[in-house]
């Protein structure tokens, strides 16, 4: 389940985008020009079912996110997707994950608040009993300088 | 047949007499002869696991992926209410206040415990340093990687937050973390191995059950836990996925 923003949620100026989700159903964001920091010290942490249905969060994603847990599991990670991130990247991320490989790259995220966040993200497949039983994506706190490569980079993407 | 008991490497000195004492309750509990052997460190007891000479270990959360993937060990219990944390310290004087300040060729004191060093450097990646960017200054314990740092031999030092916290206040009157982690979901683990599984569940209610025990209580005690928790299979599962995102 995935809703439209709620502009009564935003905090500061905002624009106004709309995202196209599972490449099927429209989204509409708002976004504002507010970063809040990464954490120091704090892993984000979300397990999904193999197709992206979030089914568990630790503390400092629902913190970061600005989402009650409640509103998180069941939604799909897109409820994160900034209009910013280009969908090659997501692209990227599936294709090696469903290849059974580790994934690791430089996401924007999308607040409750239509603020957003920078991190260093790693997922991975969960494999139990040999079969595929879900993905784990663990998030770190990303350098100034990455991040700015990948803000370089993901304008010339989307 | 004499099954054998190890621990990881990095327990603390006074723990010593504490693990000989819980091995002794072990053996009459379960009525099995184990034998403990403790090994100097981690590549000597990765080796030992290797050839087959471990029953039961007291793992490193590092450990553990080689361990139940490789070797087929099984979660027993974790002590109650422990995470293994790490921080970054540098000299209080030093005019450092966030690891972001710290440059390529900073001199970096850490010991070869595995799990507090992976923690460590992931603090230290958000100011682009990692192996190939630091010096590393080899350290045997945590008091020693203090000295450097209080004797101007590194600039920054990783700690288990732990062992940190258990400083003497002068020397930490003389330092200041710059980060601490909290990550709370990555622990040692009691593991048990392929020769002990017919017995796990009655080990393992043993364990849950010493803190009901007055007797035992104090053998907890000289270990420093408050008793034993469950770790259930797909808790361990998770860890060791969890450890595998932070290996790259
Ligand atoms: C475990 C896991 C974690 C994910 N975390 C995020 C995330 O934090 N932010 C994000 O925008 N997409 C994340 N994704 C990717 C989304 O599933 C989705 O592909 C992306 O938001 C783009 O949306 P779309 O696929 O609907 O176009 C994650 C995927 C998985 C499997």
């Amino acid at each position: 389940m995935i809703h439209d923003m709620q502009v009564e949620d935003i905090v500061g100026d905002y624009r106004e985008a709309s995202l196209q989700c599972y490449g099927a159903i429209t989204r509409k964001v708002y976004y504002t020009q507010i970063e809040t920091p990464y954490p120091d010290g704090k892993l984000i942490v979300s397990t999904s079912t193999p197709d992206g249905v979030i089914t568990h969060v630790n503390r400092a994603f629902v913190e970061m996110s600005g989402y009650r847990e409640e509103e998180l599991l069941g939604a799909p990670h897109a409820i994160l997707r900034h209009p910013d991130m280009p969908a090659a990247a997501f692209k990227d991320l599936w294709d090696t994950i469903q290849r059974g490989e580790k994934w690791q790259g430089y996401v924007k995220n999308l607040r409750k608040d239509g603020g957003f966040y920078w991190v260093k993200a790693t997922v991975i497949p969960n494999i139990r009993g040999g079969q595929l039983a879900s993905y784990t994506s663990v998030r770190r706190k990303p350098s100034r300088t990455k991040v700015e490569e990948a803000m370089q980079l993901y304008s010339t993407l989307s | 047949m004499t099954l054998q008991f190890t621990v990881s490497p990095d327990f603390a000195p006074d723990r010593l007499s504490g693990w000989y004492i819980f091995n002794t309750w072990l053996q009459k509990q379960t009525g099995e002869a184990i034998h403990l052997e403790l090994y100097n460190d981690f590549q000597s007891q990765r080796n030992a696991i290797a050839a087959g000479k471990v029953d039961l270990i007291y793992a490193n959360p590092f450990d553990a992926a080689m361990l139940v993937r490789e070797h087929g060990f099984l979660p027993l219990v974790k002590a109650i209410n422990t995470a293994d944390e790490a921080l970054i310290a540098v000299r209080a004087e030093s005019g450092i206040t966030d690891v972001a300040q710290l440059q390529p060729g900073v001199r970096v004191a850490f010991t070869s415990h595995p799990d507090v060093h992976l923690i460590g450097m992931i603090m230290l990646e958000p100011a682009d340093l990692g192996s190939d960017n630091i010096v590393p200054v080899a350290a045997d314990s945590y008091v020693l990687v203090a000295k450097h740092l209080l004797k101007g031999e590194a600039e920054a030092g990783i700690f288990p937050a732990q062992a940190y916290d258990n400083l003497s206040a002068m020397v930490k009157s003389q330092l200041k973390v710059l980060v601490r982690s909290q990550i709370s979901v990555i622990h040692h683990a009691l593991l048990a191995g392929p020769r002990l599984q017919a017995r796990r569940a009655e080990i393992q209610a043993l364990l849950i059950n010493m803190n009901a025990d007055a007797k035992a209580v104090e053998i907890l005690k000289s270990l420093d836990f408050g008793g034993w928790e469950a770790v259930a299979d797909e808790a361990m599962e998770f860890m060791i996925d969890l450890m595998d995102t932070l290996n790259t």
